[in-house]
């Protein structure tokens, strides 16, 4: 008997061993898979970086055909749909945080658009492309043409555009959860001394969750410079470098992501497949860098 | 000197305004999309549309089923693989959060949660369809589990962290192993969250395309074959709504709506877990 439960904790004990070394090897497998991601991409695009050095990001011309590569029209064309998307989203992703956290933290109205921001997000971004591509770009179009630039329907504004609309819930949503978390002694006060509405949100919650509502910017920001499908299907895809600023903003471009998409399985030397691959390597780092301040800043945040 | 109370207050309601204003304009797009979806997609889908594989150009009729089965079978096993792993991972991040192991692969999955996709992509591209020498549905699983992976173990670790530690003492005070006290004490406590996290992620991963372009590829035909490639709903309506047809329009709008009923299902089951247990995520 005796020697029966002793047998019994030593097998539960052995299992509890083995299971605390799987929960271990699980976390560690994360890690790998992180640096398995940085040492593929660096390998792989080791003989671009090679032979075209930091020059790589400032070349102005991407012509597969005779094995020129420069990076600099994807890095235009990234920056400036992000941007453009990024300013455009930004007064409604605060109007929503404002809403939400303030004005109207209750109730069917509030629930009903939290639902909708969420479902914002939610909608497979392939959906949003085809949409844009089928109803945005007609409308986008006439636009154009009554404006006087050319055309082209697809571009750069059509996928910035689309791009606004989805990422509005990322900074949207922790907005909402930061401007509550501004205590309310802080609010009373200011209306005890005669504040209006307006005034507590501009010198009182505004103030209070600056460096959060920028977080929450910033990782608005990441996503969109990552986003691949609906800007693929809407930006047009010309790697060359527009002559003009209203070109560069009307007219057809492409961005990091959408010539990966679009030219990876094309690739047919291996320098070329390279070059697409250290694009992938700086649009790893790019996203990687601003996801991390981001979520820096609001841990340093909610710790306070 | 200081300005009248009318007129502050008349600024007061001026910017309440503007701010409803803007907060429920993004309500339109929203609708629009959606219902132009519906509309377009809705009389498409019927029983032949479910059951049949794409049609040749020029020939009627035609329907998804490849990329029905492609895309159920490459998340179901995309889910096998990431639910285990990714609740050990958020055991390990809720149970020890001041190893250094914790404070690592805390960092890697806040990384890992902003890859772009495509990125992904790439990268199983080189894993295993290099050395495989073909595109594969196995491929495109490993891609989409790397991509449940961050929303699985957040949620894990997010709600056994709220759980009170009486649980866990009690359970350990009476001489339960450890775990025992994890899976059948702290894990059932805490199952509403990581379900909700785990049917998030579902919803998350089914509509993800770029991960697959190098992938799993895509394949006209009714495959159920892991190591050929296999279609998926995203990556068929890429494939079709890009074409210059009519007739494979009309099925990539089919196929949307379908996908976007999977996506709204998933999500709108998210909430009635997250509802009925309230759960915080």
């Amino acid at each position: 008997m005796e020697n029966k439960r002793l047998n019994l904790s030593n097998s539960q004990l052995k299992w509890e061993t083995i299971f605390k070394k799987i929960l271990i090897a699980m976390s560690v497998l994360l890690v790998l898979i992180i640096l398995g991601v940085l040492a593929t991409l660096i390998k792989e695009s080791w003989p671009s970086i090679k032979a075209l050095g930091i020059g790589f990001l400032w070349g102005k011309v991407w012509d597969p055909v005779s094995n020129v590569y420069g990076a600099y029209p994807f890095l235009v064309g990234t920056l400036l749909t992000s941007f453009i998307a990024l300013i455009i989203s930004i007064p409604f992703s605060y109007a929503i945080a404002i809403y939400l956290g303030e004005y109207n933290p209750k109730g069917w109205l509030s629930d009903l658009l939290k639902n909708a921001i969420e479902l914002i997000a939610a909608v497979p971004s392939i959906i949003y492309g085809f949409w844009g591509l089928f109803v945005l770009v007609p409308v986008i179009r006439t636009f154009e043409m009554k404006i006087g630039v050319a055309p082209y329907g697809i571009g750069v504004f059509t996928s910035s555009l689309i791009l606004a609309v989805m990422i509005i819930p990322y900074a949207a949503s922790l907005g909402i959860t930061l401007i509550r978390m501004v205590p309310s002694p802080l609010k009373e006060g200011a209306y005890a001394l005669g504040a209006t509405r307006f005034e507590v949100i501009k010198s009182v919650i505004m103030p209070y969750t600056r460096s959060g509502l920028f977080a929450g910017v910033l990782l608005s920001l990441g996503r969109a410079l990552g986003e691949t499908m609906a800007v693929t299907m809407l930006i047009g895809n010309t790697s060359a470098v527009a002559d003009s600023i209203k070109n560069a903003i009307f007219g057809p471009g492409n961005t990091m992501a959408s010539v990966i998409a679009n030219e990876f399985t094309e690739a047919d030397h291996s320098e070329y497949l390279s070059a697409l691959i250290e694009l992938g390597l700086v649009l790893f780092f790019v996203t990687v860098v601003i996801n991390l301040i981001g979520k820096r800043i609001i841990t340093k945040f909610t710790n306070n | 000197m200081e300005a009248k109370i009318g007129f502050r207050n008349t600024k007061s309601v001026i910017f309440k305004g503007i701010i409803v204003f803007f907060a429920f304009i993004m309500v339109v797009p929203l609708m629009i999309i959606l219902l132009y979806i519906i509309k377009q997609g809705i009389f498409q889908v019927n029983w032949h549309f479910l059951t049949n594989v794409p049609a040749p150009v020029g020939e009627p009729g035609g329907g998804i089923v490849n990329a029905l089965v492609g895309s159920f079978l490459m998340v179901l096993m995309a889910a096998v693989v990431a639910i285990p792993v990714g609740m050990a991972a958020g055991i390990y991040l809720s149970e020890n959060p001041r190893t250094k192991l914790a404070y690592y692969s805390g960092l890697c999955v806040d990384i890992l949660q902003g890859v772009p996709s495509i990125v992904v992509g790439i990268v199983v591209y080189f894993w295993i369809v290099k050395p495989l020498g073909t595109f594969s549905a196995i491929s495109g699983s490993v891609a989409l589990a790397i991509m449940m992976l961050p929303i699985v173990i957040r949620s894990t670790e997010q709600t056994l962290k709220l759980l009170p530690d009486s649980l866990k003492e009690a359970a350990l005070s009476l001489g339960v192993p450890y775990h025992r006290v994890i899976l059948k004490v702290i894990v059932p406590c805490g199952f509403a969250g990581i379900l909700s996290g785990i049917t998030l992620s579902i919803a998350r991963v089914i509509g993800e395309t770029a991960p697959l372009l190098f992938t799993a590829f895509g394949n006209p035909y009714l495959s159920t074959s892991i190591t050929k490639p296999m279609e998926s709903l995203p990556h068929l309506i890429f494939t079709y709504a890009t074409s210059p047809y009519d007739d494979w329009h009309n099925l990539a709008w089919g196929a949307s709506f379908i996908l976007l009923m999977f996506v709204l299902i998933l999500n709108i089951v998210t909430k009635v877990i997250t509802r009925k247990w309230k759960v915080q995520l």
